[in-house]
């Protein structure tokens, strides 16, 4: 019985090991944690762009607190939840990371993830329209191309708002999946959208007329 | 049994001499009345035959035998006297025979009774009673009512003309269609109702079209009144009551509705004109003929609203029209006037309110809402909200163009308040009268306290008392102080050697209840420094942690002025004192002199000279002697000025605050929207999207109107600081974080 408990301790333990061993590759030894050059350095290993939405998935995936930063602990949490210990393991597992993300149960939470993922500050509440611009783009354009670029179109040259807060990010989504485009044909703005989607079919219904 | 059998023949033999004698007696012929007797036989024959034993029993051949016979009867007599009758004699004819048929079917069922008793439940065959009528109905009826239809609706065309007919016939017949139902009102609804109400319909609308032509307002309605008291007589004497409901709805369609616009709006004695020449039974005859009809209120209220509002709309037209055409002496005069007359008008249709619409809510609704569309006009530039506020401040003043006695200064005041309800910025209202009431407390000496405190418990008791506290703060300010001053004055009679040697004066205001005043930074004249540093120390023994800030702008001096003629007191404000006394070290001062030692900005400096040196009092010379004050002009003291007073005000016209006032209240909405929002929320938790707009709304109904947007806005505002936030997974829905 004793055998037993330490033959599998001892293979837990050399599971962890290799994911150890994979953190440490990147990691910053002074900080303790990946920093953003590790990342960068795991972006080219992998194969993929640093801006790539698929590290964002990543990040999501490892339940990442800080933007540019992976702690040892999201490491191994994030890396034992999606069974790789190697870099090959985990290149393979990038792709199916993003049918995960893409199922209807997980998708808004992901992309919920990815705002407050944004929130690089102490008490942040809201993303500066240039910072917003780009998320919008990286998570929502390749499914919803023609809304994306028409509302990031509109909120470069709006003034009214400077920030987005999550609130408005989350009503994003919702305006693509429930508002039919571009007629915007089923959209009441006495109902209860953020008034920046007020505004922005506005803005569309005055374009088009 | 021992009884024998009676043959059909010999029983029938013996029930046909009694219905031959009874076709007799309903020809009219002399015959005796059937006795008990006679009776008792022929009830038994039937009994009897009804009960042998088969083939005898004879129910059956009885049964259609009474029919036949009725059949028969109807064939030979009935109609060929009904053949070659026309009109009303036919009609006569029908009742007759028709009444005759029921006495000849009421004694037959008599006799064969005992058939009704099982033979009809047994075979399921109709009543004796049922059948009578259905014979009548197919023999007779079915081939006649076209033409009895045409005669009835003839006569009553006839009636409707002013002729007299036979009523009691009408309803026999008419009686006749209802009965032919059989218990259903089918045969008189298709067979005579139907073209009667059409025909109704189509000689009510001939006569309202000519009568809406030629007849006045007042007489088309009384024709319509008694039009249908004749409907209504008409139905309680022939016609059946199911009728009453259905005619009287298309006679007033026809009367009363269809042309209802036309007729409340008759040029020369339409609504309008009732209203001008007070005709209260008309107007109250409008409305009891209006009231009878579902939804014909709504007509004449809505014609009331378009009548109210263009009177009121007039009046503001008049008021804009005679501010731009002349220059008016006394400024705001037409304003005054206007509002004038708007009172006037709220108080008169509120009389016809009670007298003649009975304070019905329609009415009270279209009273309000034409109200408000006149009363939120901006007049030459002035939002209502200022002008209702000049008004008020008017009156309050000491000495308000006419003196008006107490009473008279109350009742007015009461019907301002009541007038506010129906101007949508109340804020904008209260801001204007707020910087009123300042000038009134501060410049205005001998204001009226119990008019100031009753206007403002009346205005809080309609409106909340967000609307009026500060207010009231301002009142109680100016009454303390008084007493600080008594207590001001105690305490320079006990420090005489700290007395700066002036009459003087001071007033504190509370900074959050009084408006907010441009600050000056001022340098005194070194007279006035004493002043303030000495009442400085005496504060300083009241109070200890408060600070004071001086601004003179509202001070009022009084100077002597020694001029060669006469000496004049000048009684100015304590800027242009200011101004005055450098002349008391300087002959003569240059513009930028004046600036370098007073410290003060162009706009107000100018503002100041020009008040001394170009307007009506010229106390000082100006170099050039222009009439307008450049930055390179120089100023000496005017020793010849003289005026024919001894003691006169050298007025400063006050700086165009409306601007400030409309930023000001914008800028406090958005608070305003947010703490009805939160507070809301708290008591809520949970609450629509469309609940909370609404409600907000309605909480901030009695200061002023929200538009969406802006409601939209700090509801972002209110999610982003974490009051609330949206439900997860109803979008329309938010929740309160506490």
């Amino acid at each position: 019985m004793l055998l037993f408990v330490s033959v599998s301790s001892k293979a837990k333990i050399k599971g962890l090991e290799k994911i150890d061993r994979l953190f440490n590759t990147y990691a910053n030894s002074s900080l303790g944690m990946i920093d953003p050059e590790g990342i960068e350095a795991l972006c080219s290993d992998l194969g993929v762009d640093y801006t790539d939405v698929r590290i964002l998935m990543l990040a999501w995936k490892l339940k990442a607190e800080k933007q540019g930063y992976f702690t040892q602990d999201e490491w191994q949490t994030g890396l034992k939840a999606l069974g790789v210990d190697s870099l090959s393991k985990l290149k393979k597992a990038l792709s199916d990371l993003e049918k995960e993300v893409e199922k209807p149960s997980n998708y808004e939470d992901f992309y919920t993830y990815a705002f407050r993922y944004c929130l690089t500050e102490e008490k942040q509440k809201s993303v500066d329209i240039e910072s917003i611009c780009e998320l919008l783009n990286l998570v929502l354009g390749v499914q919803f191309r023609p809304q994306i670029d028409s509302l990031i179109e509109y909120l470069k040259v709006q003034n009214d708002y400077k920030v987005i807060n999550s609130d408005q990010w989350i009503n994003f989504l919702r305006f693509c999946k429930e508002i039919s485009f571009p007629d915007l044909e089923n959209y009441d703005a006495t109902q209860a959208w953020p008034l920046i989607l007020d505004n922005y079919v506005e803005w569309m219904r005055e374009k088009h007329s | 049994m021992g009884c024998e059998n009676i043959e059909f023949d010999q029983g029938w033999g013996e029930m046909e001499k009694g219905i031959e004698k009874l076709k007799r007696i309903l020809a009219g012929e002399k015959e005796t009345p059937f006795t008990s007797r006679e009776y008792m036989t022929l009830y038994t024959t039937i009994y009897n035959m009804c009960n042998q034993k088969a083939p005898h029993d004879y129910s059956e051949q009885l049964y259609d035998k009474y029919k036949k016979t009725l059949d028969e009867y109807i064939t030979s007599i009935v109609l060929p006297s009904l053949k070659d009758k026309h009109d009303e004699f036919m009609l006569r004819e029908l009742v007759e025979r028709w009444l005759n048929h029921k006495i000849m079917v009421k004694w037959l069922t008599r006799f064969f009774h005992y058939l009704d008793r099982y033979f009809i439940i047994q075979k399921s065959v109709p009543a004796l009673n049922e059948v009578g009528t259905t014979c009548f109905l197919n023999l007779v009826y079915e081939d006649v009512h076209p033409t009895v239809q045409d005669i009835v609706l003839s006569l009553i065309d006839k009636e409707r003309e002013g002729d007299q007919i036979d009523r009691a016939l009408l309803k026999n017949a008419l009686e006749i269609f209802v009965e032919m139902g059989l218990g259903q009102m089918n045969r008189y609804q298709d067979d005579f109702e139907a073209r009667f109400l059409q025909e109704t319909t189509n000689y009510y609308s001939r006569k309202a079209s000519k009568w809406i032509e030629e007849d006045s307002c007042p007489d088309y309605l009384l024709k319509s009144e008694e039009c249908l008291k004749k409907e209504v007589d008409r139905v309680s004497s022939y016609l059946h009551s199911s009728s009453e409901t259905k005619l009287i709805k298309k006679v007033q369609h026809e009367l009363l509705v269809v042309y209802v616009n036309q007729l409340l709006e008759k040029e020369d004695s339409g609504i309008k004109v009732l209203f001008r020449d007070d005709k209260v039974d008309d107007l109250s005859r409008t409305y009891r003929v209006y009231n009878k009809i579902s939804q014909g209120l709504d007509l004449v209220a809505n014609v009331f609203k378009q009548h109210v509002t263009i009177e009121g709309t007039a009046f503001v037209q008049q008021a804009e029209e005679a501010t731009s055409n002349q220059a008016s002496n006394t400024p705001g005069g037409h304003e005054q006037v206007l509002v004038k007359n708007i009172l006037e008008l709220h108080d008169n249709y509120m009389t016809y309110l009670n007298s003649c619409f009975q304070n019905h809510n329609l009415f009270q609704k279209a009273l309000k809402e034409a109200f408000e569309v006149f009363c939120n006009k901006t007049v030459n530039g002035s939002p209502s909200a200022e002008i209702l506020a000049s008004f008020a401040d008017h009156i309050l003043r000491k000495g308000g163009s006419e003196k008006l006695s107490d009473e008279v200064i109350e009742e007015t005041l009461e019907k301002v308040v009541k007038l506010l309800q129906y101007v949508i910025d109340k804020d904008v209202f209260a801001e204007f009268y707020r910087k009123k009431l300042a000038r009134r407390l501060l410049f205005d000496r001998g204001t009226n306290d119990d008019h100031e405190r009753s206007i403002l418990s009346k205005l809080k008791q309609q409106f909340g008392a967000p609307l009026t506290s500060k207010m009231e703060g301002m009142v109680t300010d100016v009454v303390l102080a008084k007493e600080h001053q008594s207590s001001f004055q105690e305490y320079l009679r006990n420090n005489p050697d700290v007395h700066p040697g002036l009459d003087f004066t001071v007033t504190v205001l509370t900074t959050g209840f009084w408006p907010s005043y441009k600050w000056f930074d001022l340098s005194l004249p070194s007279e006035m420094v004493k002043c303030v540093k000495v009442f400085k120390g005496f504060y300083e023994t009241k109070t200890k942690h408060r600070k004071l800030t001086w601004i003179f702008s509202l001070g009022t001096s009084h100077i002597n002025g020694k001029f060669e003629p006469k000496p004049i007191e000048l009684i100015v404000s304590t800027h242009q004192a200011a101004v005055l006394l450098l002349f008391n070290a300087s002959e003569r001062l240059s513009y930028s002199e004046i600036v370098a030692q007073l410290n003060l900005a162009h706009d107000d400096l100018i503002r100041l000279l020009h008040s001394l040196s170009c307007a009506k009092y010229k106390i000082l010379n100006k170099e050039p002697s222009s009439k307008s004050i450049s930055q390179s002009d120089s100023f000496k003291f005017n020793p010849n000025f003289t005026d024919k007073m001894r003691r006169i005000k050298v007025p400063l016209p006050p700086v165009d605050e409306r601007k400030k006032v409309i930023e000001d209240v914008d800028k406090d909405r958005p608070y305003a929207i947010d703490a009805a929002i939160v507070r809301i929320m708290k008591s809520r938790k949970v609450i629509t999207h469309q609940q909370l707009i609404s409600e907000t709304i309605e909480q901030l109904s009695r200061m002023f109107k929200p538009n969406i947007k802006a409601i939209k806005k700090r509801i972002e505002d209110l999610i982003t600081r974490d009051y609330m936030e949206r439900d997860r997974d109803n979008s329309h829905m938010f929740r309160y974080l506490a």
